[in-house]
C-alpha cells in the first residue's frame, strides 16, 4: 500500500545534486512498468470476476433458487440442482487432501531431515518429474490401471470419487513435498541445535520445533496443493464416473461415481446454446468455484498472518 | 580438586581435515573453564565435542576419550540424548524457539516427559529466577520469546538450559552478540551458576576470560598450547605463543 503512495516522491522531487535528467526518465519508465505489472494482476482478476458475473448472473434470476439448491442435475429438463456437483467436488477434494497431506508432509520430513544426501539426490528429481507429467496422462493411468483395481476390490464400478481423489493426490504431491521441504530447509539450524542440546530426540526436535517453525510455509504448500486439486478438470472427468447424483452418506460415498463442478463445465460447455439458461448456469458454477477458491485462500492468508504475529513478526 | 570432565588424547576430524590434535584437558567441577584462541583454532569444535553436538555433522569423526564422571561419552553404550541432558549448551547467537517464553523454558522438561502444570510452572519459575530474568518477564510468560531483547533472549536460553537440570553447561561465545551491559549480566550469572554447575565457556574476548573464569585453556591450530589457572595464565604465561597472543601481538 504505502509503496504506491510514496514511490512518486523519489522522482518528482529531485534532490540538490540530482543525477542527470536522462536517468530520471529511465527511472520513471521502469517504475511505471513495474507498477503496471503489479496492478495488472488485480485488474485481470477483477475483469475475470466481472465477466463471470455478467455471464452467470442471469442464472440466478431465471432459475428459481429452489431449483439451484435441489438435488437433481438434469439440464435437458431444466433441472439445475448444483448440490450433487458441489458434493462431488467436495468428496474428491477432501479425499485428495486426506491422502496427499499426510503423505506429502512425511515425505518432505524424510527428505529434509532423515534422508542421506545420495537418497535426496535421487528422490528430489524424481518427485519433480512427477510434477511434469501432464494431468491427462495421470487420468489415463487412473482409468486403465487404478479403476480396475478399485472395482476388483468390490466397488460397483472402478470410476469413483476415491479413484479421482488418488489421482488428484498424486497430482498435488510434488507441490506439497517440494514447498514443505523448502520451508523445513529455511528453519534455522540454531533451532534444531537448541532442541538437540536440551536432550530432545531427533523426532521430538522435528515435531516440537522444526515443524511448528515451518508452519506458515507448510500451510502455503497445502493450500497450493489443494488449489490444484479443486481446479483440476480433465483427469477427474476421466476417472470419477461423471454421474451427477448424490452418493449415500458414509464412507461408502467415496466408492460411488460422482461428477465435479469443473468436469460439468468442461463436458457441457461445448453443447449449450450461447445465452441459454443452461449456459448461464454453467457460468454460475464458475462463480461458485471462484468464491470457494477465494475463501480458501483468504482463510490461509489469515492463518499465516496470525501465526506470524504470534511470533513477533518473523515468518 | 575433582575433575568433572577429563579429556584424554582427543583427536577430531572433519573428513580428512584434523581439527583437534591430541588434546588433554581437565575440566574442574563447579569451576568456570574458559577456552581462548583465534578463530578457527578448534575451541568451538572442542566444546561441541563435550556433548557430542558434532554428531550432527556427517563427515565428523572423534578419537580418544572424554570422561564424564569417569565414563567415556564416546562409548557405544552411551545414549546421546541422555548425555545432552547432563551436558547442556548455550549458543553463540541467542536461539529462542519461535514460541512463548514459557514454552521455551518448559521445552526441556516436557521432552523429558514432565506434563503436570504445577511442576512445569515451578520449574519455569525457578529456572528464570536462576537465570536472573524472572523479574523482567514474570508478567509476560505467554509472549513470544523473540520479542525479548538479545540480552534477555540469551538469559532465557540459559534458563531453558538449566530447566533440564544439567551437570555441565557449555557456552559457545555466549556474549558475542550482546552489548556490554548485557554481557556483564551474563558474566554475573555465570559466576552464580558455577556454585551448582560446571561451566565451560568459549570466548573471543580475553578480558572476559580473565574476568569471569577460574581456569583458561589457550588453543592454537587445533592444539592446546597452555592450560592453567586463569590468573597464572594471564600474568605469567609459560609459553611464548600464549604471551604474544594475550598481549595482542599474535592472532
Amino acid at each position: 500500500m504505502s509503496t504506491f503512495d510514496e514511490a512518486p516522491v523519489s522522482w518528482q522531487e529531485p534532490q540538490k545534486d540530482a543525477p542527470p535528467a536522462r536517468r530520471n526518465w529511465s527511472e520513471l519508465i521502469i517504475e511505471t512498468l513495474i507498477r503496471l505489472a503489479g496492478i495488472s494482476a488485480v485488474v485481470i482478476i477483477t475483469l475475470i470476476f466481472l465477466f463471470l458475473l455478467k455471464e452467470g448472473a442471469p442464472a440466478f434470476m431465471q432459475v428459481p433458487i429452489t431449483n439451484l439448491l435441489s438435488t437433481r442435475w438434469y439440464p435437458i429438463e431444466d433441472m439445475f440442482g448444483l448440490i450433487p456437483l458441489l458434493v462431488g467436488s467436495l468428496l474428491v477434494t477432501i479425499g485428495a487432501v486426506a491422502i496427499a497431506v499426510p503423505l506429502g508432509l512425511t515425505t518432505a520430513v524424510y527428505l529434509g531431515e532423515f534422508a542421506p544426501p545420495w537418497q535426496r539426490e535421487i528422490l528430489k528429481p524424481v518427485i519433480e518429474v512427477l510434477a511434469a507429467i501432464p494431468s491427462i496422462v495421470l487420468g489415463f493411468l487412473g482409468w486403465v490401471a487404478l479403476a480396475p483395481l478399485i472395482q476388483g476390490a468390490g466397488a460397483p464400478t472402478g470410476l469413483t470419487a476415491f479413484t479421482g481423489a488418488i489421482i488428484l493426490a498424486y497430482m498435488s504431491l510434488p507441490t506439497i513435498i517440494s514447498i514443505t521441504e523448502d520451508a523445513l530447509y529455511a528453519v534455522p539450524r540454531e533451532y534444531r541445535d537448541g532442541a538437540l542440546a536440551l536432550g530432545a530426540t531427533q523426532w521430538q526436535t522435528i515435531w516440537r520445533v522444526t515443524l511448528p517453525a515451518a508452519r506458515s510455509g507448510i500451510v502455503i504448500a497445502v493450500m497450493l496443493g489443494v488449489g490444484r486439486a479443486i481446479g483440476e478438470t480433465m483427469a477427474v472427468m476421466l476417472v470419477t464416473g461423471n454421474a451427477a447424483n448424490i452418493p449415500q452418506f458414509g464412507l461408502g460415498a467415496f466408492f460411488q461415481p460422482v461428477r465435479t463442478m469443473t468436469a460439468t463445465i468442461a463436458a457441457e460447455m461445448g453443447e449449450v446454446a450461447q445465452g441459454s439458461v443452461h449456459y448461464s448456469v454453467l457460468f454460475a458454477i464458475g462463480i461458485v468455484l471462484f468464491l470457494i477458491t477465494f475463501l480458501v485462500n483468504s482463510l490461509a492468508t489469515r492463518f499465516i498472518g496470525g501465526s506470524a504475529r504470534r511470533r513477533g513478526g518473523q515468518i | 580438586m575433582e575433575n568433572k570432565i577429563e579429556v584424554r588424547n582427543f583427536n577430531f576430524y572433519y573428513g580428512d581435515f584434523q581439527a583437534l590434535i591430541d588434546l588433554n584437558v581437565p575440566i574442574r567441577a563447579n569451576q568456570i573453564t574458559a577456552l581462548i584462541g583465534p578463530s578457527g583454532c578448534g575451541k568451538s569444535t572442542f566444546l561441541r565435542g563435550l556433548n557430542r553436538m558434532n554428531d550432527t555433522i556427517r563427515s565428523a569423526r572423534a578419537e580418544g576419550e572424554v570422561l564424564l564422571d569417569g565414563k567415556n561419552i564416546y562409548d557405544p553404550d552411551v545414549d546421546v540424548v541422555d548425555l545432552r541432558q547432563r551436558v547442556g549448551m548455550v549458543f553463540q547467537r541467542p536461539n529462542p524457539f519461535p514460541q512463548s517464553i514459557y514454552n521455551n523454558v518448559a521445552f526441556g522438561p516436557r521432552v523429558l516427559g514432565m506434563n503436570k502444570t504445577n511442576d512445569l510452572d515451578q520449574i519455569v519459575t525457578e529456572s528464570l529466577q536462576g537465570a536472573a530474568l524472572w523479574d523482567e518477564v514474570k508478567d509476560r510468560l505467554d509472549q513470544p520469546a523473540l520479542e525479548l531483547n538479545p540480552g534477555q533472549q540469551q538469559r532465557m536460553c540459559i534458563a531453558r538450559t538449566i530447566a533440564v537440570r544439567p551437570e555441565v553447561i557449555l557456552m559457545d561465545e555466549p556474549c558475542s552478540a550482546l552489548d556490554p551491559v548485557a554481557t556483564l549480566h551474563v558474566e554475573d550469572l555465570m559466576r552464580r551458576l558455577s556454585e551448582k554447575y560446571t561451566i565451560v565457556i568459549v570466548t573471543h574476548n580475553m578480558q572476559q576470560a580473565a574476568r569471569a573464569s577460574d581456569w583458561t585453556g589457550f588453543f592454537w591450530l587445533g592444539r592446546l598450547v597452555e592450560f592453567n589457572e586463569t590468573t597464572e595464565l594471564f600474568t605469567n604465561p609459560h609459553e611464548s605463543l600464549t604471551e604474544s597472543y594475550i598481549t595482542g601481538r599474535q592472532g
